[in-house]
């Protein structure tokens, strides 16, 4: 297991190498760039040519390159250009990261918590309405783009059920420890903080879960169909074992497996979607800085996000392959 | 008074736009205090069906299930689902086909057993270890404590299913239905299982239900034999006279069809004809005729009725064979 663990860490540092160069050459690549964003249209040549040379741009791409690596080694990841001009990179990711951290866990969370149940009442009565209802609400919610959503929750709802629509957390005078805007509050007892903090997530963290929601809930259902064709269901029956019993320790516990490959895979799906929701919410977090650090060609914050997201997505996804050896005996003793 | 007393078991399947099927056709068996039944039969006669009829396992939706099933004096198809889950592994036991199959791969042998202890006599977790390590070594698991905590891959098949034993029996219920728990194991080992439930109902006076499609199984284990053809029960008779008189021309066939290593050699193997998919409806006649040697034209077109032929035995046949003369049962 613990070889197993290493192993992927090593290809991870690889994955990342890799990475880092390709996203060096392509964000390079995109027409326009940080000197024409931070100039506009109208400057002259040799302001533009100072800029360059002022950015290293002028510079040939490896060597550029190379000087990168050699700076981020020591954790300097360069400047931002666009997003909070003059800020570090490191800064922004390390400032807006709990941000979209707390707004995906509370958007898994609600997949996980609604998607998981009513995945398995709609197998329980499978054919039924109940089940055809939920399995055409699913299809729903893969199918409705996340921004149309977002505009819906935030335009029609939120107004409704008095939610916010913009931002992280209204002007308050909060104590910050972690950065964790939710946890902060709990931490230092803070709790109208805490509660801002967590109802300026809900609309944004609604409108992310539809999609993982709507897998969850197909994978739960779909498994949940086989487990109960298993015969040891059949024998837990036949032990006269109570139903919450039968479905808690023979049901889901064995349906469990897909569900939470599920869960880490979605994980990447939300990071694209955080990009979407947080602009629509304007909420600060690492998407709404890659909307805009593309919008105005943020070389060193574009490179720093993708590749945090692409550790991130990683790092999940080796949690849920080290997960299986919890649910599943089998995959332990191999 | 019979421990159980099956009497016009009947279930139904019905899908939405096809045909009804009737897999079990007014079956009627009792099974005395400590006696064991044989259910026999080919693939799809319906004696898993009526196992898990007499158990409440059928699936609610789809199956219709009518006539009673008495246990103790009690309907056991009247109850509600609570009563129901109250009698199972606490008065009926059952032990499956496939053993590996049949155990929960992700939980520990341990947990399967206590569950049930936990559940119908109310031991707490501790005790019902100890429990289970005792139920363990008495169905023959060497090492009983270690493998509590070992999952069903790491045992052996025979384990297993005796494992799947110590669960069914765990509540000491007063009945143990038994669905072709051998099938899927090495010959050698389903020696030691039939052995094993053998001496185990034995001292527990358990009652046993073995179903099974293997004459030789009823003729190591059963005192009464139920012979199911088609849903329906063909001919009942006790082991002894069964084997010495089958009078069904299905019995028959049967038992001839087993080869015998006394037979001369290049002898032809003795099948019956045919397959079930040539049956006739039972409305229309006997069920059997198509497949039949002693078939007459009454077999087409009466059904015929289960008749009490003398000695405790039952017969639905309008041409049974003929019983061999007294001397040779005798020999």
């Amino acid at each position: 297991m613990l070889r197993y663990t290493i192993r992927r860490l090593i290809q991870l540092v690889g994955v990342v190498l890799v990475l880092s160069l390709l996203l060096f050459a392509w964000l390079r690549a995109l027409p326009g760039g940080p000197v024409s964003a931070l100039l506009g249209e109208r400057s002259t040549p040799e302001s533009r040519e100072a800029l360059t040379k002022q950015l290293g741009l002028d510079q040939p791409i490896f060597v550029q390159y190379v000087k990168f690596l050699g700076r981020a080694l020591s954790g300097d990841f360069g400047v931002s250009t666009g997003v909070q001009p003059g800020d570090s990179a490191l800064d922004i990711f390390l400032q807006r990261f709990p941000a979209t951290i707390e707004l995906s866990a509370l958007a898994i969370l609600i997949a996980v918590a609604v998607g998981i149940p009513l995945g398995y009442m709609a197998a329980k009565r499978r054919g039924g309405w109940f089940d055809n209802i939920s399995v055409g609400g699913s299809l729903l919610g893969v199918a409705v783009p996340v921004f149309f959503l977002a505009y819906v929750l935030k335009d029609v709802l939120s107004s409704a059920l008095g939610l916010p629509t913009e931002g992280r957390q209204d002007a308050i005078n909060a104590t910050r420890v972690t950065g964790f805007f939710v946890l902060d509050g709990v931490l230092t007892q803070e709790w109208d903080a805490a509660l801002n903090a967590l109802e300026h997530l809900i609309l944004p963290a609604v409108a992310l879960a539809t999609i993982p929601f709507a897998v969850v809930f197909r994978i739960t259902r779909a498994a949940v169909l086989d487990v109960l064709d298993e015969d040891f269901v059949r024998t837990a029956e036949s032990k006269g074992l109570t139903a919450p019993t039968i479905r808690r320790r023979h049901v889901l516990r064995n349906a469990m497996l897909p569900v939470v490959t599920t869960i880490g895979l979605q994980t990447g799906a939300l990071l694209a979607g955080a990009v979407l929701t947080e602009k629509v919410f304007s909420f600060a977090g690492v998407g709404q800085a890659l909307a805009i650090g593309f919008e105005r060609r943020d070389y060193p914050v574009l490179l720093l996000l993708i590749i945090m997201a692409t550790i991130v997505y990683v790092v999940v996804n080796l949690l849920v392959d080290l997960s299986y050896a919890l649910i599943d005996p089998r995959i332990r003793t191999r | 008074m019979p421990l159980l007393e099956v009497r016009d078991l009947t279930v139904v399947f019905e899908r939405k736009g096809e045909k009804p099927f009737t897999a079990v056709d007014h079956v009627s068996f009792d099974v005395e205090p400590g006696q064991t039944v044989g259910l026999v039969g080919e693939s799809g006669c319906g004696k898993s069906v009526t196992s898990l009829a007499i158990m409440g396992l059928l699936p609610r939706r789809g199956a219709r299930v009518s006539g009673s099933v008495q246990y103790e004096g009690v309907n056991l198809l009247s109850l509600s689902d609570r009563e129901m889950r109250d009698k199972r592994g606490r008065d009926l036991g059952m032990v499956f086909q496939d053993p590996l199959s049949s155990l929960n791969p992700v939980i520990p042998i341990g947990v399967q057993v206590t569950e049930v202890l936990e559940r119908h006599r109310d031991m707490p977790r501790k005790k019902a270890m100890l429990e289970a390590a005792e139920l363990l070594d008495k169905v023959g698991i060497p090492d009983p404590t270690r493998r509590l905590s070992e999952y069903p891959h790491q045992l052996s098949g025979g384990m297993r299913q005796r494992a799947l034993i110590a669960i069914a029996l765990a509540c000491r219920p007063r009945l143990l239905i038994a669905d072709e728990p051998t099938t899927a194991l090495d010959v050698t080992i389903q020696a030691q299982i039939l052995a094993l439930l053998k001496e185990l109902v034995h001292d527990l006076g358990t009652a046993l239900v073995m179903i099974t499609h293997d004459l030789g199984v009823v003729a190591g284990l059963c005192d009464e034999v139920n012979v199911l053809y088609a849903g329906r029960v063909v001919e009942k008779a006790h082991r002894h006279e069964l084997f010495a008189a089958p009078r069904h021309p299905y019995t028959h066939g049967l038992l001839s069809s087993i080869p015998r290593l006394d037979a001369p050699r290049g002898e032809k193997l003795n099948p019956i004809r045919g397959s079930v998919s040539d049956n006739i409806p039972w409305s229309e006649g006997c069920a059997f005729a198509p497949r039949c040697p002693n078939k007459l034209d009454v077999c087409v077109r009466v059904t015929p009725e289960q008749e009490d032929i003398g000695g405790g035995r039952l017969l639905r046949c309008h041409n049974p064979v003929k019983p061999p003369v007294a001397e040779e049962v005798s020999a």
